[in-house]
């Protein structure tokens, strides 16, 4: 053993302390560094629009870290989100062509409901690993989506106006989007903090066992945490697609990963129990600025991406090691 | 001192967080004596024999084995310097064979094959895999795989606690010859009878601190005990409780009916009734099918026969949730089979509440709080550290998987052995809540391996041996010698008349 009796907590570990007792904080400063060196390296980017901008394009990945957070606090994941999105946005925008735009609103997220309640019967009913389940069921919406596109390839597509305003539209320069996000955010907030369903996704990831023998029904919990994700990620699909205008395919699947990445970085631990959604949300906000940064980096594609794994990894393992006082 | 000591630690310092774990421990070893750590619950001993051991690291403090400065790094390194622990839960890989888990650790297998006889277990096939094997039995193998690689210094934590008798006998003849062949053993026990049998000295730790190194003789147990709880304390001798004022008249159904319960091949046959107000005790050799009644009872594993009735109405319970609806509470033996561990100490409390679909919505914070802070306080848990139960004593969380159900307010309670591996003024604490539970009209079923635990907190014992029950004692006769003779089958001198007894008609006990 080392041999140095010190009386005074070295100021090292009073810091590590108080990082774990507010984790959120080591994040926003990371946030508030990358949005300097931004700054540094292009001056007058960081501007209003800016900003506004980085916070259009934060809030899809945001809700969708938000399905992650939630999932992987019982110890999942829903790598189905993708899928999902991009489905209630392609069926959106080709529904409404015939339809009402809140009658197509409402076709589009049934395959939302669907997918989500087999997400849940398979992991919380028959115990798939919520890996493999939400990988399946990714794969078989994108089937039927392919099919599907045949059937409407004749009417062609379109995106209501109102959605084109709340995925692009600014008010007194600030993202329509957030009239969506901000209730997302604080009922999925309020959620985990304030309701009993809320604490049960933390008790299921922390230790199943324990939950059952306070009486705990498995299933129920996670058949509604996937049939919840999944609606959220449909909503998110159609904030998206006001905010890509152009229905494709794949439309969402690029932020599946990074929405995974989000939660991570926002603290939530992967094995469940631990972590919440306002971290996410700044893991989101970091994510963007990232992407942002990389791009004004002239840099070839490959290398931005070698870069952006780096960076990922490298925050990730930091963080967790900030703020898990061992 | 004239030998030098083998483990020297001084001044060693621990802190998590705000908590500190170790202020100022020590702990000094000579060759060949038979070490106690002793220590109330959270005094540090954990920590202590862990920083030892190489699995966590001090912030300050020195080490020295053999007169030299050893820097412990990892378990590895302590092997290495000849110090060997074997903790309190089994250490064997589960899905592993025993002979996997020997190569594993470079154990030999012939001096292993040859202690684990010498233990007591004379047909341990080395290919079971380890799953497969009894909880009491692993902890002796897991003994038997560090006695093989003669470590210098072997470290037994809480080594006896749900050991059946006769393999706890085996265990301490072992540990005694130890000392005698120059080797030491640090003994960490709550059970006096054990540590004066067995050590030449204690080292006893109060709040992280080395409060004093005593020679035991007779008579020490006061001034350890004295030490551990930093005053003095009248020494509770309870006198056998008075049989019970229970089973009043009027109160004609019983709280709980148990009929010809079966469970696989472990339970076969067990029957007995439960009566609000009264504490009854379950008392069993390991592996008697104690396990089993209790799961089926929590609605954890459905029996394969038999009636189980509630305030007289027969239930099937399918899933605990079913058990809680009918006022049921399970407390399991093992905390973390109850606890969350990453979760604050009122979450872990007010976590059935939420359990119930109807309940998902908002929670009344205020509610909740008050009802979290009445069941903490009537437990008197020490909540300095409940932002996650994982940094609380042993004790605390043991206080805390059963304050759950007194805040759920549940009627009846099945304890499973809650006091094994505390300290004494927490087993305490538990016997007066139990007592107190049992007064408010609830009733509780208890199983505890420590048989003098019986004649404290019960009001009638059954006794259960190769899954039947062989016997239902009064109180007044349940001391140990008596409990001791049932759990192993043997029968009554005297059949006395046992009132309450339920199951009248297996008079003629099968014996196996």
């Amino acid at each position: 053993m080392s041999t140095t009796a010190i009386q005074p907590v070295p100021f090292g570990r009073r810091l590590k302390r108080f990082m774990a007792d507010r984790p959120l904080i080591p994040l926003i400063i990371l946030l508030v560094i990358l949005v300097v060196v931004l700054q540094i390296l292009r001056p007058g980017i960081v501007n209003e629009r800016w900003l506004a901008n980085t916070v259009k394009f934060a809030i899809p990945l945001a809700i969708l870290a938000g399905c992650q957070t939630m999932t992987m606090l019982t110890g999942g994941i829903d790598l189905s989100v993708g899928t999902v999105a991009t489905m209630s946005a392609f069926i959106m925008a080709t529904q409404v062509v015939n339809h009402d735009p809140a009658v197509a609103i409402l076709i589009a997220l049934v395959p939302a409901v669907l997918i989500g309640l087999v997400n849940g019967i398979g992991v919380g009913v028959f115990r798939v690993h919520p890996l493999i389940m939400t990988l399946g069921t990714s794969l078989i919406g994108t089937g039927c989506l392919q099919v599907y596109q045949r059937t409407v390839i004749a009417s062609g597509a379109k995106i209501p106006p109102f959605l084109a305003w709340l995925g692009t539209g600014l008010t007194y320069g600030v993202p329509n989007a957030l009239l969506l996000f901000v209730p997302i955010a604080v009922l999925i907030v309020f959620t985990l903090n304030r309701t009993g369903f809320g604490r049960l996704l933390y008790a299921v990831g922390d230790n199943e066992g324990a939950a059952r023998l306070s009486g705990v029904r498995y299933w129920q919990v996670i058949s509604a945490l996937y049939v919840i994700s999944s609606v959220l990620a449909g909503i998110t699909g159609l904030l998206y697609i006001g905010l890509i205008k152009a229905p494709s395919l794949s439309l969402a699947e690029p932020l599946v990963l990074p929405s995974v990445a989000a939660a991570v970085i926002g603290g939530t631990s992967i094995f469940g129990g631990r972590g919440g959604y306002t971290g996410t949300i700044i893991g989101a906000l970091i994510l963007t600025v990232l992407t942002t940064l990389l791009t004004i980096l002239h840099m070839p594609e490959g290398a931005r991406r070698i870069l952006f794994g780096l960076i990922v990894l490298f925050v990730t393992a930091a963080y967790l090691r900030i703020i898990e006082d061992r | 001192m004239t030998t030098n000591p083998l483990l020297d630690a001084t001044g060693v310092v621990k802190t998590y967080g705000a908590v500190v774990a170790l202020r100022n421990a020590s702990l000094s070893v000579l060759p060949g004596e038979v070490h106690a750590l002793m220590g109330a619950n959270g005094a540090g001993k954990s920590t202590l024999v862990k920083i030892l051991t190489g699995a966590i690291r001090a912030d300050a403090g020195h080490i020295l084995i053999r007169g030299e400065t050893r820097d412990v790094r990892s378990p590895a390194d302590a092997r290495r310097a000849g110090l060997l622990p074997v903790y309190q839960e089994p250490s064997l890989i589960p899905d592993l064979d025993v002979a996997s888990n020997l190569r594993l650790t470079d154990t030999p297998v012939e001096p292993f094959r040859a202690w684990v006889r010498e233990l007591g277990i004379p047909d341990l096939d080395i290919r079971d895999t380890a799953r497969d094997i009894p909880l009491a039995v692993l902890r002796v193998l897991d003994l038997a795989r560090a006695l093989a690689v003669e470590p210098d210094v072997l470290l037994l934590d809480e080594m006896t606690a749900a050991l059946p008798a006769n393999l706890a006998e085996k265990v301490l003849e072992v540990v005694r010859r130890q000392g005698d062949s120059g080797r030491s053993v640090i003994f960490i026990s709550h059970r006096f009878v054990e540590i004066s049998a067995l050590c030449d000295r204690a080292t006893v730790l109060r709040d992280g601190e080395t409060v004093g190194v005593v020679d035991i003789e007779p008579g020490v147990e006061e001034r350890i005990v004295e030490m551990m709880l930093g005053a003095k304390i009248e020494k509770t001798r309870v006198a056998a409780r008075q049989a019970s004022q229970v089973a009043s008249p009027g109160d004609s159904r019983p709280r709980l009916g148990v009929a010809n319960l079966r469970v696989g091949s472990k339970l076969n046959d067990v029957s007995f009734d439960l009566v609000n107000g009264e504490v009854a005790g379950v008392v069993a050799l390991e592996g008697q099918g104690q396990d089993e009644l209790f799961a089926a009872l929590a609605g954890s594993i459905r029996p394969s026969g038999g009636t189980i009735e509630v305030d007289g109405k027969p239930v099937k319970f399918a899933h605990p949730a079913d058990a809680i609806r009918a006022g049921i509470a399970y407390v399991p033996g093992d905390r973390t089979e109850a606890l969350t561990m990453q979760r604050s100490v009122r979450e872990n409390i007010a976590l059935p509440f939420s359990a119930a679909l109807r309940n998902w919505g908002p929670i009344s914070m205020a509610q909740e709080r008050s009802r979290v802070v009445s069941a903490i306080e009537r437990l008197q848990i020490d909540t300095r550290a409940q932002r996650e139960v994982q940094r609380l004593s042993g004790g605390n969380q043991q206080k805390v998987t059963i304050a759950r159900w007194i805040a759920a307010e549940a009627q009846t309670i099945l304890c499973f052995d809650p006091t094994r591996g505390i300290d004494v003024g927490t087993k305490q604490e538990i016997y007066k809540l139990l007592r107190e539970l049992a007064d408010q009209g609830k009733s509780v079923l208890f199983y505890t391996s420590e048989l003098e635990e019986v004649q404290r907190v019960c009001d009638r014992v059954i006794v259960i041996f190769g899954g039947r029950v062989v016997d239902v004692f009064p109180v007044e006769l349940a001391d140990e010698p008596a409990l001791m003779r049932a759990a192993y089958g043997l029968p009554r001198g005297a059949k006395v008349d046992v009132g309450i007894l339920a199951d009248i008609h297996s008079s003629p006990v099968a014996k196996p």
